[in-house]
């Protein structure tokens, strides 16, 4: 009977938490469309978000299209598919790979920053400081990051697409020994424009998911830094997780037959 | 106090967190150009009352009155406009990291009264100066500051938009107690200087006879003592007295252990 209870009592929790993120994202994103606007702030967060986590994008998707091509030439070449290798890569990294490899590394890079700095802005004061100062919270600090991550974390994806692709051409190219033309052709030969915006979708909605996330966990921390540190780590790991359930998800909607 | 209408009014303000009851019936009030000290033991719900009036905690019941206005039941944007009446000074300071010391000064200027910022730049320094600190100090960072300078600059940012009514959350909290005395010179002068009323929060009972007109005990979630602070030696009142004079002996009784 106690380990019922306790399954119970679990369950509640998760609807719980469930219902305080749903709630924490729609007024959110209310806050988003309604002025006042901080264009400073969203501009920061934007070069923060896109700019600086451009390396890391681009060696993540680099090294996962090279290796993509090896792979597949290996496995490939056991029953003479080799010149399938330039559709694998291009619709591997465009579908799959760039969007959910650049939302789990900004997820780590971002994710855990923004949860980190707004939950010691909660424990030392500072967000209350802000009400005092005619300053809506969630227009100041949330707002621009949540458009900051939906737009950029797209445009890190477009990046990494090419760069992901480049990738597996190196390798085809110099290693393989592939003919570059035939092999360039390869690739936009099966590409079709849903392959790229399936993947510029999910990486908008994980650039929300990881933002909200950093803030809804950082926001709601407690505690001194005990409470930021278990801030930080719930940030990663639940956007983390949900990257992986919304991928999935997306894909179902775009793909499935 | 004078006899017109009080600046803060507060009736029955309840506010409770799990099972445990913080406050049961707080009633008081805050003059026009007033200072009200409100004293207190550690965990009887002093910050508790200071944030509630300040919309950062929802009581539970009662009622807060700011210039006859009712602003319990406030939505967000008329709470903002509420909020341009108040001056706040927290017991950290909590300034913001991610800005240099002018422009948390400025931030209400900039932010709450869409001030542009070069005007808004020149009213910070300004404020910076009347709380002793110089144009370089504008420059740096909260976190290259000591902790009597984060107080001043604290000051600074809770003055800078001329608010009618300062909040101060023990403003003495681990300075040492010259730095205390120059803190608690400053909040006379700043408040005398702008005619504001002042709600302060504080266990330093020199600061408590320095910056106060009027003292309140809280005490087990109630207000059980308000008088004058000439009068607060001779307040009648055993709890004030143990309390003023730092007995562990007396109606008070600290709980050692959990």
């Amino acid at each position: 009977m106690n380990f019922l209870a306790q399954i119970g009592r679990m369950f509640l929790l998760f609807l719980e938490s469930t219902g305080r993120i749903a709630v924490f994202a729609v007024s959110s994103l209310s806050h988003c469309v309604r002025p006042p606007f901080y264009p400073r702030l969203i501009g920061r967060q934007m070069v923060d978000i896109g700019y600086y986590s451009l390396p890391v994008v681009a060696l993540t998707t680099l090294f996962s299209g090279m290796v993509l091509a090896l792979q597949s030439y290996s496995g490939f070449a056991r029953f003479q598919a080799e010149s399938a290798i330039a559709t694998v890569v291009v619709l591997s990294i465009t579908r799959e790979l760039a969007p959910v490899l650049a939302g789990l590394m900004v997820a780590g890079r971002i994710g855990a920053s923004m949860a980190a700095e707004i939950g010691t802005m909660r424990v030392t004061e500072q967000i209350d400081a802000l009400t005092t100062l005619s300053t809506n919270p969630y227009k100041y600090l949330i707002a621009p990051r949540i458009l900051a991550g939906l737009t950029m974390l797209p445009l890190l994806v477009l990046v990494g697409d090419i760069i992901g692709v480049f990738g597996g051409y190196i390798v085809s190219i110099y290693k393989l020994g592939f003919n570059p033309a035939t092999y360039v052709k390869q690739t936009f030969d099966y590409l079709e424009t849903i392959d790229v915006v399936s993947g510029l979708v999910k990486a908008g909605a994980f650039g929300f998911i990881v933002t909200l996330m950093g803030c809804y966990h950082g926001y709601n921390s407690r505690g001194g830094a005990q409470g930021v540190g278990v801030a930080t780590t719930n940030a990663v790991v639940s956007a983390a997780i949900l990257i992986l359930i919304f991928n999935y998800v997306i894909t179902e909607l775009f793909f499935a037959r | 106090m004078s006899t017109e209408s009080p600046k803060i009014k507060i009736r029955d303000l309840h506010k409770g967190f799990g099972s445990k009851q913080v406050l049961k019936g707080v009633d008081l009030d805050v003059g026009r150009s007033e200072s009200l000290v409100v004293i207190g033991g550690s965990g009887t719900g002093k910050s508790v009352l200071l944030k509630s009036v300040l919309g950062i905690i929802h009581p539970d019941r009662g009622s807060i009155e700011v210039d006859g206005e009712d602003v319990v039941h406030l939505s967000a944007r008329e709470r903002e406009r509420v909020n341009t009446k108040f001056g706040m000074l927290f017991q950290g300071g909590a300034l913001f990291d991610s800005l240099p010391v002018w422009e948390n000064v400025a931030f209400g200027l900039i932010q709450g009264k869409r001030m542009p910022r070069s005007e808004a730049k020149v009213i910070a320094l300004e404020k910076l100066a009347s709380v002793g600190l110089g144009a370089d100090v504008g420059e740096l960072w909260p976190a290259e500051l000591s902790g009597g300078m984060q107080k001043r600059v604290a000051l600074a940012r809770a003055i800078a938009t001329e608010p009618e009514i300062i909040f101060f959350d023990e403003p003495t909290t681990g300075l040492d107690p010259i730095m205390a005395d120059v803190i608690n010179g400053l909040i006379v002068e700043c408040v005398r200087r702008l005619g504001a009323s002042a709600l302060s929060i504080t266990h330093d009972m020199s600061s408590v006879r320095k910056i106060a007109d009027r003292v309140a005990m809280l005490y087990n979630g109630q207000i059980i003592w308000v008088g004058p602070v000439a009068d607060i030696d001779n307040s009648g009142n055993e709890y004030v007295d143990q309390f003023i004079n730092g007995r562990a002996e007396g109606p008070i009784q600290m709980q050692v252990r959990g």
